[in-house]
């Protein structure tokens, strides 16, 4: 069962990786444009202590964001349900943010911060998990139904009774499927906002100055990194998926 | 004394086509451990009635009082139980759990919940599916849950709409007994809506016929069948005499069609 589930992705991968050596092998591929997997390979086991650390430097920075990002957005999105004025004001700062690029914040909060903080790049994972969080749990809480609203003032339940045993199980799966978008967007943010300066201890760090002398075969080995980085990500959502909606 | 008291309850809705009058200047008396069904074509306001006895929403004009006390506070303080034309089961909940519901939210302690909650699934021949969710049960199984929910406090008044419109003929005869059982024995008065005449008159205390446009009470019909009501009821002549009265009633005059949307198996 999970053999059948497991293999096909596995097998698919393996022969990606086979047809991508032989055409860099045979179509002469220069390395600042592909290198081989082989070449990448090496490299890996070259800078694996150091591709360890910086993967948990920039791991820990998009778990961080995402975790404060994400209570916020619940929390506010819980406000934004109960109270209609809290909606109005929030939809468009909401608005605001969704267009924010990385690009034009990481400079600034950099400059803000200073260049030996963390903070920057956690502040910059919040704000771009925040906005598919909010949009998506603010959904999940209008889908009460009216006979569930009925059912739960014909038993004079309380505000949070209704909240705790209709609202928020019914709005779980909107939950995460906006964490499930976060999980994959904290990473990829985490990454990019290290390309603007600062610190020079994660991925995104090792990725620009690798790439920058030349040493292509070392950047693909901290790109490889953060992918898997990314899929961690979203495999520990994807089983905190499962366990929530067992719980509920 | 009195369960039910609604006088002079008019309730209008205001929606984009204008003005609906759901229920026009309506009185009904329901006394103690009575039995009474509401029964009228589709729209005339039962549901509507039922609401608003239920404090659900609240009557544009005219009073009602529920043990002598507001809807209100009769809500609040759980004088009654409900079942609404949808069942209504939380999805995520299993059917224990969902029985289990009003327990919990009254905070009735584990022990208490387990066992009231094996009864009830007993009472309304679930036994097999307690740990089943709603979606996996078809959708009379649906409305046996609700009803075991609606019973699980033992209310003093119980408020149905169409609890039995999804049942099979079988199960539906072997409910309707059921509640007549309970009723009987917890001394709890019924509200009842229904499309079925048969199934009104063998429930009930009396048969309260309904007309649409505006929601009025055209009639109120004594059934007087007594208190043993067994299974033999169903072929007696009594039976069928009030039968012929309610259907009369529906059609306002001795007719020979069906009025539309009532169904007189
Ligand atoms: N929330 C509402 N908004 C507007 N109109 C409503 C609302 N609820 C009920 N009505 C109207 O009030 C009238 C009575 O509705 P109600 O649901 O009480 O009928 P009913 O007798 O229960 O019908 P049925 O047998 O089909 O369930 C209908 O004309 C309906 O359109
Ligand atoms: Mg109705």
């Amino acid at each position: 069962m999970i053999l059948r589930r497991v293999l096909p992705p596995v097998a698919l991968g393996v022969l990606a990786l086979l047809g991508w050596e032989l055409l860099v092998q045979f179509a002469k591929i220069q390395p600042y444009l592909l290198p081989a997997p082989s070449a990448i390979g090496k490299q890996l086991a070259l800078v694996l202590p150091g591709l360890w650390a910086a993967t948990l430097a920039t791991g820990s920075n998009a778990l961080i964001g995402l975790i404060a990002g994400s209570i916020l957005a619940i929390a506010l999105a819980l406000v934004a349900s109960r109270l209609r004025f809290v909606d109005q004001l929030i939809a468009p700062v909401v608005a605001a943010i969704a267009v924010v690029p990385i690009v034009a914040l990481a400079p600034v909060l950099t400059n803000m911060f200073g260049a030996t903080s963390e903070t920057p790049r956690r502040v910059i994972v919040g704000v771009v998990v925040f906005v598919p969080v909010f949009v998506n749990t603010l959904r999940g809480l209008r889908q009460v139904l009216p006979v569930h609203r009925d059912l739960m003032r014909a038993y004079a339940a309380s505000n949070w009774q209704l909240t705790r045993t209709v609202t928020i199980p019914g709005a779980l799966p909107y939950i995460f499927t906006g964490l499930n978008i976060a999980s994959s967007l904290a990473v990829i943010s985490a990454v990019v906002a290290e390309y603007f300066g600062g610190l020079q201890n994660g991925l995104g760090s090792r990725i620009t100055s690798a790439a920058s002398n030349s040493a292509y075969p070392r950047a693909w080995a901290y790109v490889f990194g953060a992918i898997l980085l990314g899929l961690v990500f979203y495999a520990a959502t994807l089983a905190l998926e499962r366990l929530a909606s067992r719980r509920r | 004394m009195t369960a039910v008291q609604v006088t002079g309850v008019t309730k209008t809705f205001t929606t984009k086509a204008g003005l609906v009058t759901a229920l026009d200047d309506v009185d009904l008396t329901v006394e103690k451990g009575e039995f009474v069904s509401l029964i009228g074509p589709s729209g005339c306001g039962k549901s509507t009635l039922l609401r608003l006895i239920a404090d659900l929403d609240t009557p544009t004009s005219g009073v009602i009082e529920v043990f002598g006390k507001s809807a209100r506070q009769a809500r609040l303080d759980q004088d009654y139980g409900i079942a609404f034309q949808t069942a209504g089961l939380l999805p995520w909940r299993s059917v224990a759990a969902n029985i289990e519901l009003p327990l919990q939210l009254h905070g009735v302690d584990r022990v208490g919940r387990r066992q009231r909650v094996a009864q009830l699934i007993e009472l309304v021949g679930l036994g097999d599916f307690a740990r089943s969710f709603p979606e996996q049960l078809s959708g009379g199984m649906q409305q046996r849950v609700a009803i075991a929910r609606s019973l699980a406090e033992r209310p003093e008044l119980l408020l149905m709409d169409e609890p039995f419109g999804a049942l099979d003929e079988m199960t539906r005869e072997r409910m309707q007994s059921e509640l007549v059982r309970i009723s009987a024995e917890t001394g709890a008065a019924v509200i009842f809506v229904t499309h079925s005449i048969p199934e009104a008159v063998f429930l009930s205390d009396r048969v309260v016929v309904m007309s649409p446009r505006p929601g009025r009470i055209r009639k109120v019909i004594d059934v007087k069948l007594g208190d043993a009501r067994g299974e033999g009821l169903r072929e007696e002549s009594a039976f069928f005499a009030s039968v012929t009265e309610v259907r009369e009633a529906l059609h306002g005059a001795p007719a020979t069609g069906t009025a539309r949307g009532v169904d007189t198996r």
